[in-house]
């Protein structure tokens, strides 16, 4: 019976979640999230077109600089470039067995998160004031759709740090290669996340 | 950082886990301490590097308010350098495995694609001006 159940255990361990596959050379999250990133590639990169699209095809078409506040879009890059720092530093502490600075880093990272998120806010709760909504104008609609699509790929983050930090990180005990390869994982996201805003930051807000 | 790796490299360590004990896959195989502390190093002037690079975009667009042809220019190629430093040094591209490299050629290929309508809608508008 004891056998049995052993040998179902085994059966149920997802395989190359540590080792690669021998076919691709890559662990099988890795794999993953590079095709999740290839997917976002495109959903950024289709809101990138239209606003090239509209941006070209419209008689005038406003300066971000002008009206947006380009100092806290400023800060709020610094925070994710930070951000990004902060993770692979994570993930290096880890390499090196350092489970205490690892975390440190996490929570690093997520306070960069929070951060650029509570700054957001501010600037979003600026336009409203000034009566300017996704609808008055298609400037605006692409500036609310794109950074507010950002946003939640920042919030998603939270999320999976918040995982990482409390009760994800019981699997060091456990497994603590695989625990590792999960921070590289979320932090490959994290970096795409923070190449968008590398880009959006000049197209919305200094062009 | 370092009194606080070797602290944790000692037997008093948790045990090894089923695959081993730090066996960690990574794109150029098994790395030592001194290896990754010298990553961490280079991360840090990588970090360094696109701090002064947004500097000089929000001064180059904003603070000399340049027209907007050049403005697009500086700041589009001051975007791509910090983007190839992130993805090649924080997302290791610049030593990753081939098939990562086939996945993000098929990507560009059809993100291309995407930016070549509303290049075409351009170039097809300054024709017809």
């Amino acid at each position: 019976m004891e056998a049995h159940a052993h040998g179902a255990a085994h059966e149920l361990q997802i395989p190359y979640n540590v080792h690669p596959r021998p076919d691709t050379g890559l662990y099988n999250a890795k794999l993953g999230i590079w095709l999740f990133l290839a997917s976002e590639v495109m959903l950024f990169g289709a809101l990138f077109s239209s606003l090239i699209l509209l941006r070209t095809g419209a008689p005038t078409w406003p300066r971000g600089w002008t009206f947006l506040n380009v100092p806290l879009a400023t800060v709020n890059t610094f925070v994710l470039i930070a951000s990004s720092v902060t993770v692979v530093l994570a993930w290096a502490n880890l390499r090196l067995g350092n489970l205490k600075w690892g975390r440190l880093f996490i929570a690093g990272t997520l306070l960069c998160a929070v951060i650029f998120l509570v700054n957001k806010g501010f600037e979003y709760r600026h336009e409203f004031e000034m009566h300017r909504y996704p609808r008055t104008s298609n400037f605006m609609a692409v500036y609310f759709t794109m950074t507010g699509l950002h946003g939640l790929h920042v919030l998603g983050g939270v999320v999976v740090f918040l995982y990482f930090l409390f009760p994800g990180a019981k699997m060091w005990k456990t497994d603590r290669a695989r625990y590792t390869n999960r921070i590289e994982v979320a932090g490959l996201y994290w970096h795409f996340v923070d190449l968008v805003w590398i880009f959006l930051f000049p197209t919305l807000y200094l062009l | 950082m370092t009194e606080q790796t070797v602290a944790v490299e000692t037997p008093a360590a948790p045990p090894a886990t089923e695959h081993g004990h730090g066996d960690v896959h990574e794109p150029g195989g098994h790395h030592t301490p001194e290896e990754i502390k010298r990553e961490i190093r280079v991360y840090l002037y990588v970090f360094a590097s696109l701090a002064v690079l947004t500097a000089l975009t929000v001064w180059a667009c904003y603070g000399l308010k340049m027209p907007v042809h050049y403005a697009i220019m500086i700041a589009l190629a001051i975007a791509c350098t910090k983007g190839f430093l992130v993805a090649g040094f924080f997302m290791h591209l610049l030593t990753e495995r081939k098939l990562i490299y086939s996945i993000l050629m098929l990507t560009v290929f059809f993100f291309a694609v995407l930016l070549w309508g509303p290049w075409h809608h351009f170039v097809d508008m300054i024709g017809h001006q």
